[in-house]
């Protein structure tokens, strides 16, 4: 086998994200909206009132459109690991695909029987049987987002697991060191809560379009109230694990936090730039300033990842090339290390082979001292452990700006709600419906945060994303990429396209 | 009794279907979307490589083992040669 071809781990990647962005259009609706039906379902069954069983169907139809519209596109993911990420889903096939196979058949079951209930049962079955299939619906839908985004998060902080060199595939350990790492928990957390603020999101600007058009208004009013409520506690809690997961990253991916925050040189009590423009260009360790300008706070960055005042953080250059007064080795050393892990691992593959017990022994113990840095083997400079700095960044820093105006935005609404002013605040309906699609972007650049900002690793300092992928050619993939392409635009189109008439057609006949 | 059950569930899915407005739509996307995805996608396009390339295990293994160690195998061959 040649070189691995790196225009075809390119095309791979960008067809994986292509993929996964689409897929997860979809996802954070799903996840709110289903919330805010239960919430809107239970109000009806509490008050009996017939208002809030219209304006319950009517959300539910708009998350059944776009339930139908997304459901499956995220196995087209799986077909990919198959097929581009051959090496990765080999070393990897016991945590994805025992849990993976298992929430599919919850998931299906979930779907089949409370789905149904949920848009067929209104009038046969009683009221009380209805109301707990629609939170079956909201919690299963959530808890089947629980084990992708474990085994996501053990790819950024692999515990729990060890690996087997005679198979070449990580094994499970212990599946609760896995399923309650500190990366899972900040994970799942900030991914739910933050898509609540979507789905929430979602409500307010139809409804919001509705008050402008005057149309609905009644049931605009009640919607917003709900979903302002529901969005405002959403949007704290989203910050709250925002703050966490960061936290988790300083001691687990030290490297995509100094990334995103653009730092290069560490110290102790950094500060955190709260506005910054990077300067263009600026290169690992080429001396340039890292910031053309920027506002910062004070401190700010030591007590985000270290919880302490004076707390030392480290930079992107402080993890290349070392920093011996704070005890960090560069990643030369690593490399080194690296490198002697994958000659003791050929050693034991040929020692195996040839039959030879003893050497094989002597060179599974000589792996075992460095197989932690496997992954840094591969590369070939100390540089290229360091992600795109500039895209992570601007993501980060997006999506926070988002997730503080939202805070705001839901309390506005809320104080309007309660004192019955939403009509006539044109200004605030307009920016209603216009933050939804300011948070729809926070969200996919949550997504970019916490993916382009682990380059180059498919799994955390053990294997770059260059050795994951199959030795295949690039223009396989090239052309499953336009393929997917053009599928991804016809069902995106349907899907606006019928969410755009029934919301037209608005709660009557829903 | 189970009979009466399994009537009841039956009807319940079959009106539900029936009475369907937009779900007519989208339950035609749907179908449409997973026989593109699985009787397309997933057949032309997307054979699953170590399923499809090597018979057992065994094979899928070595043969990912001598992606991760390509390089430094030659080397070994070598030393030991
Ligand atoms: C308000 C302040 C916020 C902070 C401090 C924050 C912080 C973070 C951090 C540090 C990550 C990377 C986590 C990792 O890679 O392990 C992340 C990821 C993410 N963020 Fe935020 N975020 C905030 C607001 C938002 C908002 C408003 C949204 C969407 C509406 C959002 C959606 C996401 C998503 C979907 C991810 C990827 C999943 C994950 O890694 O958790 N975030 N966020």
């Amino acid at each position: 086998m040649g070189e691995l071809d790196l225009g075809m781990v390119n095309w791979a990647r960008a067809q994986f994200t292509l993929t996964a962005m689409y897929h997860w259009l979809f996802v954070p609706i799903t996840l709110g909206l289903s919330f805010l039906c239960a919430f809107f379902e239970t109000i009806y069954v509490r008050t009996g009132k017939e208002e809030w069983k219209r304006l319950t169907k009517f959300w539910m139809t708009l998350f059944g459109i776009n339930f139908a519209i997304g459901v499956a596109t995220g196995i087209i993911l799986e077909f990919e690991f198959g097929t581009n990420w051959s090496n990765y889903s080999w070393m990897v096939g016991d945590i994805f695909g025992a849990p993976l196979a298992i929430e599919g058949i919850f998931a299906f079951f979930i779907e089949a029987t409370f789905f149904a209930v949920m848009f067929f049962g209104w009038e046969r079955t009683s009221k009380g049987f209805h109301l707990f299939s629609t939170w079956m619906v909201a919690i299963g839908s959530n808890l089947s987002a629980l084990w992708i985004l474990v085994a996501n998060s053990w790819m950024q902080y692999p515990v729990g697991m060890v690996f087997n060199p005679d198979s070449a595939r990580f094994e499970m350990q212990n599946i609760w060191e896995v399923i309650l790492s500190p990366v899972a928990v900040a994970k799942f957390t900030h991914t739910t809560s933050s898509s609540f603020v979507v789905g929430a999101l979602f409500v307010i600007a139809v409804s919001s379009y509705y008050l402008l058009k005057k149309r609905h208004i009644d049931m605009a009013k009640k919607s917003i109230l709900v979903a302002s409520v529901f969005g405002l506690l959403s949007g704290l809690f989203t910050a709250f694990t925002g703050d966490e997961s960061a936290f988790v990253n300083a001691s687990t991916q030290p490297m995509k936090l100094a990334a995103y925050e653009g730092l290069y040189k560490g110290s102790r009590g950094a500060d955190i730039v709260a506005f910054g423009m990077l300067t263009p260009g600026k290169k690992t360790g080429d001396g340039q300033e890292p910031f053309a300008f920027e506002i910062s706070i004070p401190r700010g960055l030591a007590l985000l990842a270290t919880r302490e005042w004076n707390g030392y953080v480290p930079g992107i250059e402080d993890l290349v090339y070392g920093n011996s007064a704070e005890g960090l080795v560069g990643a030369a050393d690593k490399i080194e290390r690296g490198k002697k892990a994958i000659a003791d691992l050929a050693a034991y593959k040929a020692a195996r082979k040839a039959g030879d017990d003893a050497a094989g022994k002597a060179a599974l113990e000589r792996f075992n001292v460095n197989k932690d840095y496997l992954g840094y083997g591969y590369m070939t400079r100390p540089e290229e452990i360091v992600p795109p700095v500039a895209s992570t960044y601007y993501s980060f820093h997006y999506m926070v700006y988002v997730g503080t105006f939202i805070i705001f935005l839901m309390l506005f609404f809320l104080k309007a709600g309660l004192s019955d002013r939403l009509p006539e605040n044109r200004l605030l309906l307009r920016l209603g419906v216009a933050s939804f699609f300011l948070a729809y972007l926070a969200s996919e650049m949550g997504w970019v945060v916490a993916e382009v900002g682990r380059q180059p690793w498919a799994i955390q300092d053990m294997l770059p994303v260059k050795m994951a992928a199959t030795n295949i050619g690039s223009g396989h993939v090239q052309g499953t990429f336009l393929l997917f392409f053009i599928l991804f635009a016809v069902l995106l189109l349907a899907e606006i396209k019928i969410m755009l008439k029934q919301i037209k057609i608005g709660p009557e006949v829903a | 009794m189970n009979d009466n059950l399994l009537r009841r569930c039956y009807t319940f899915y079959r009106d539900g279907f029936r009475a369907m407005t937009v779900g007519r739509t989208l339950w035609k996307i749907i179908a449409i979307k997973l026989l593109v995805m699985f009787a397309v996608l997933k057949v032309f396009f997307f054979p699953d490589f170590l399923n499809t390339t090597f018979d057992n295990d065994q094979q899928r293994a070595d043969h990912v083992l001598q992606q991760l160690t390509g390089a430094a195998e030659h080397t070994e061959q070598r030393r030991m040669r």
